[in-house]
């Protein structure tokens, strides 16, 4: 009995060690306190702020048209290079693979630096053609689809594309037609991976954007160096937004999972 | 008439070597008529799949040529080959129904949406899977799979259908009843078929013409009662239906000696020549001791429903004899075998092939010396337990009782010696043949079997000498009875 409250009581900890800081900056995000300590009452003024203030709304959505053309690149190049290293020789695959964990675990900084160095330095290209920033994401993100699209091609019946070709269709079309559909799945991670990752990203962007541009995590870093308070508060309300959508999305793919288990199941009854 | 239109596909001297080297199939060549059911029937790994995967256009053979209709298509991509293939594991599209699935083929030729519902219609139609068209993929069992992927070959018409083990993955009921299906198909659409196959029933049954393979390269091509009943050479009889195979030499007009003993056969060939001589287990019969042409003593008596399988040991010959009559172990017997059920062939290869003793705690023997090998070595997957059982790379546990091992030897791996203590055992020369380089020898020895030696050095007829048998030269094949 008292193991089982003890394991309870661990559980609850864990996720208000876990939940809790988001939490109580959702709850101020609606007062207008300009401090976490004391409440005033609710206040829908950083909301308003946020949608309201050119400077965040131009920078938010800067961001996002940042993240998702980054991973709409990084999407197409992952992928062919996943479907490249698998129709390779054993050699050349394995080759592909260890080359692709080294940015992986390489650390960012080092990434945003290199790039920086190439393309502007080496290059003369201007950080505000914006191009380093869009190549730096592209690069951060590009690996990790590789990496989630890579297990879905693997799982593939390895015949289906030469099947595709026995019916007379090209290799484009099998491709498309076939293997594509196939690994859609993993492609579709990949690509929300990186969106998330670009999102996330503060070094690539500190060491490749253009000096008038800033993303969120850019933003939020020097907001809270800064002074103006109200900017600052409205911050905890783009927090919580940013919280609210991901907790949507994990709880709507998940739900679509489980539906779509269920539906084979009952179908596969009816044989 | 013209060869033209009765031959429809070609292979010329296909040899296929793989970029590790490997040699998968070695100067294959054949004729398909028109219409005609060929199987490639083969041990895996023998090149069978290979050399369908370059009909089909999957693999380039790396020498050799294919003729379509008289016309090379070693430059075609298997998208422009009319020739379509059934996968092992069907290799249907998972993210399509059935009807787009069957359709993908006519969809790739930009046929019209009504002409595609109709043929549709008629190959499930054909397959017995009327109604199924709006059906998942997930929600078929394999033999409708199975189906399905024919269906999906059939509906583009091509001129050869090309079938990869395609019953492999079912189970022996379902098998069966695809074998009759196939044949009626074959039959009523007549489409070339080729069909490759492990399973030497299933190519006996369904074929009209087989491909014996082996290890890349062509053992016989020959309709199923001659590839049955005239078997060319050692692998070919062992390898369709169960027999026994025997070293020996021709003794006289119409007779040859083998297993112990002279038998009177129908194959002329000149006294003195190496022989192989095969025997089906089923035309062996039991006779009272004294009265066959050779005795033995029963070693083991299994029932296997339809008859009992009985091995006879003669000296150190092992018999399998099938016969509807049961005998006890111990029992002393003669056996005799009817002249026209003795298959002789000359020894192309000369491989020296006998059987070694297991003995009841897993050590090979032969003729009471210790053979320097492990079973768990011979069986490949295969491992000792705690308990001293030996199990195999299924889990299955294996009897000392219930498993044979075959040695093959080559004739220039034996040595002969003098010196009598030294060999594995002692024979006689019987007869020697010069072969320009080197002698070829048969020993008859004190176990009534004879080795075929090949040596450089001239020995004389009768000398009697010992044959020195390197273990590490030996290839050991694990028989179950």
């Amino acid at each position: 009995m008292i193991v089982k409250i003890l394991k309870r009581l661990f559980i609850i900890l864990v996720l208000l060690f876990l939940y809790l800081p988001i939490l109580i900056l959702a709850v101020y995000s609606f007062t207008s306190s300009t401090q976490i300590g004391a409440i005033r009452g609710f206040s829908l003024k950083n909301y308003v702020t946020l949608v309201t203030t050119p400077e965040l709304t131009g920078m938010i959505a800067g961001t996002i048209s940042l993240a998702v053309a980054a991973a709409l690149i990084a999407t197409v190049l992952g992928t062919m290079g996943a479907l490249g290293a698998f129709y390779s020789g054993r050699k050349m695959s394995s080759m592909i693979t260890t080359l692709n964990q080294i940015p992986v675990i390489n650390a960012d900084v080092v990434t945003g630096f290199s790039i920086c160095i190439l393309l502007v330095v080496a290059f003369h290209i201007s950080k505000d053609s914006y191009i380093p920033l869009l190549a730096g994401h592209v690069t951060l993100c590009a690996p990790f689809v590789f990496l989630s699209v890579m297990p879905r091609i693997t799982q593939m019946d390895p015949s289906i594309y030469e099947a595709a070709l026995d019916l007379g269709a090209t290799p484009f079309r099998a491709l498309i037609e076939v293997v594509i559909p196939q690994i859609v799945p993993g492609i579709i991670s990949g690509f929300a991976l990186a969106v998330t990752l670009s999102l996330d990203d503060y070094f690539i962007a500190t060491y490749t954007k253009p000096a008038t541009f800033d993303t969120i995590s850019t933003y939020v870093v020097n907001a809270t160096k800064g002074a103006q308070t109200t900017i600052k508060t409205a911050l905890w309300a783009l927090s919580t937004v940013i919280f609210v959508i991901v907790v949507l999305v994990v709880l709507i793919s998940n739900i679509r999972a489980l539906r779509s288990q269920g539906e084979l199941r009952k179908e596969g009854r009816n044989v | 008439m013209d060869k033209q239109t009765d031959t429809i596909i070609e292979l010329h001297g296909i040899t296929k070597v793989f970029e590790d080297g490997f040699k998968a199939v070695d100067d294959f060549n054949l004729e398909v008529k028109r219409g005609e059911f060929v199987t490639f029937l083969g041990p895996s790994g023998c090149g069978k799949t290979t050399t369908l995967r370059m009909i089909a256009g999957f693999d380039n053979p790396t020498e050799g040529d294919i003729l379509l209709n008289g016309s090379s298509i070693i430059h075609l991509p298997p998208y422009k080959r009319p020739i379509n293939t059934v996968f092992q594991r069907y290799a249907l599209f998972p993210h399509m129904n059935i009807y787009e699935n069957i359709a993908f083929g006519l969809r790739q030729k930009k046929t019209p949406g009504d002409v595609i519902d109709r043929k549709v219609r008629r190959v499930l139609d054909l397959v017995d899977l009327e109604g199924f068209e709006k059906r998942k993929i997930q929600t078929l069992s394999g033999g409708q799979q199975q189906r399905i992927a024919i269906a999906r070959a059939l509906v583009n018409e091509p001129e050869i259908l090309l079938l990869d083990e395609p019953l492999g993955a079912l189970d022996l009921k379902m098998r069966k009843e695809m074998q009759l299906e196939l044949k009626n198909m074959h039959r009523r659409l007549g489409i070339t078929f080729i069909y490759v196959t492990h399973d030497q029933e299933e190519a006996l049954t369904m074929s009209d013409k087989i491909v014996v393979m082996n290890e890349g390269r062509t053992q016989q091509i020959g309709v199923p009662e001659d590839i049955y009943n005239e078997p060319k050479n050692a692998f070919v009889a062992d390898f369709i239906g169960e027999s026994n195979i025997f070293n020996g030499m021709m003794t006289g007009h119409l007779k040859a000696r083998f297993c112990g003993g002279e038998f009177d056969c129908v194959d002329d060939y000149e006294e003195g020549t190496h022989i192989t001589a095969v025997v089906r287990p089923e035309d062996v019969e039991i006779t009272p001791p004294g009265q066959g042409t050779i005795n033995g003593v029963v070693d083991s008596v299994i029932f296997k429903g339809m008859h009992y399988e009985i091995t006879v040991l003669s000296g150190k010959n092992e018999m399998v004899i099938q016969t509807v009559h049961n005998a006890r172990r111990g029992d002393r017997v003669g056996l005799r075998v009817d002249p026209e059920n003795i298959h002789i062939m000359i020894a192309e290869d000369h491989t020296n092939l006998f059987f070694a003793d297991v003995t009841p705690d897993f050590r090979l023997e032969y003729n009471g010396h210790r053979l320097d090998t492990s079973l768990t070595a011979i069986i490949p997957g295969s491992t000792r337990k705690q308990d001293g059982t030996l199990v195999d790379g299924s889990g299955d546990v294996l009897e000392p009782g219930r498993i044979r091992i075959q040695i093959s030897l080559q004739p220039d791996d034996i040595e002969m010696t003098d010196d009598q203590e030294a060999g594995l055992v002692i024979g006689t020369i019987s007869n020697l043949i010069y072969k320009g380089d080197h002698y070829s020898y048969i020993i008859h020895t004190e176990l009534e079997q004879d080795f075929v030696v090949n040596d450089e050095f001239l020995w004389n007829m009768g000398d009697r000498v010992s044959l020195l048998m390197p273990v590490d030269k030996m290839k050991f094949i694990l028989k179950r009875k």
